[in-house]
């Protein structure tokens, strides 16, 4: 169990922070596990044929890592009843170096007892925000 | 400028087919979104932690939503051009987990269309229900249809 929910936050505290590095092989196991098989987030050919700078993840796999740290985070304590975001840049991923997704999860809203309600989420990868209003909402069991 | 049909808001369309939760589908769904705790994995850890089987992850509800989101680019009268499909907003409201073993019936309606910039915006909610008629789950995607010069 975490005892990190028994602690009273305060509005701003980082409670999970992670780089997760990923790699064409990543965007394949998604396309597989979710039935998204836009050729964009596999071939170098299509993803330049529509103007983009390379293969993207899939905006959804960035939604999907994005929100694990606060997940892991909870533990068995909570879980996220609530989750979204705005798509704001593409993650480009290179076919050698692949991409780093950079994850900040800060409590944004806590309840009368100091936890945690809606948790932030900053999302970056080659040095730009590429998730915006990433928000978490959070419930303790 | 584009010309998605401004009459689809409010429409509702018809149930998609139910959708059967399997426990390997979470499995592999959790490995490709780098969740790791074992009550995504091992259904004795998720008994462990209240549920009947194993959980879904929050993103897992867009497999779910996927088929409605395909009813509504079908749509023949909608007008939307899905080569110029970009994803713009999603998110999930959960009244619980997905779990194995769950039957849902994901049901879409258009919530907004809006015209921004030569650029159309189309709001849909996918509510999902489970095999008991309650309340799993809404999925909300906002998908933002280029225009011509954008």
């Amino acid at each position: 169990m975490t005892a990190a929910p028994a602690t009273a936050l305060e509005v701003g505290a980082v409670v999970a922070e992670r780089d997760v590095h990923i790699t064409r092989d990543s965007l394949v196991r998604y396309a597989g596990a979710s039935g998204d098989f836009n050729p964009i987030h596999y071939r170098d050919d299509v993803a330049a044929s529509v103007g983009l700078p390379g293969v993207l993840a899939h905006g959804m796999l960035t939604m999907g890592i994005a929100v694990q740290p606060v997940a892991e985070w909870l533990g068995d304590s909570g879980w996220v009843a609530g989750y979204g975001v705005r798509f704001t840049r593409p993650v480009v991923v290179d076919p050698e170096q692949g991409a780093t997704v950079g994850i900040v999860a800060k409590v944004a809203t806590v309840d009368e007892d100091g936890r945690p309600k809606r948790i932030d989420l900053t999302v970056t990868a080659a040095g730009q925000t590429v998730l915006g209003k990433a928000q978490v909402t959070v419930v303790f069991r | 400028m584009v010309s998605v049909n401004p009459e689809l808001v409010g429409r509702t369309f018809p149930p998609a087919q139910p959708y059967l939760v399997g426990r390997e589908k979470v499995r592999e769904f959790s490995r490709a979104v780098f969740a790791t705790n074992p009550v995504h994995h091992d259904p004795d850890a998720a008994r462990a932690a209240g549920y009947d089987d194993v959980v879904a992850p929050p993103t897992f509800a867009v497999v779910v939503q996927e088929a409605t989101l395909a009813q509504l680019l079908n749509e023949p009268d909608a007008g939307i051009d899905f080569s110029r499909v970009v994803h713009g907003e999603q998110s999930f409201t959960y009244d619980r987990p997905i779990v194995a073993g769950d039957e849902l019936t994901a049901t879409l309606t258009v919530t907004s269309v809006k015209t921004l910039g030569g650029n159309a915006m189309v709001t849909a909610q996918s509510t999902m229900n489970d095999a008991e008629g309650e309340h799993v789950v809404t999925a909300t995607s906002t998908l933002v249809v280029r225009g011509d010069d954008a």
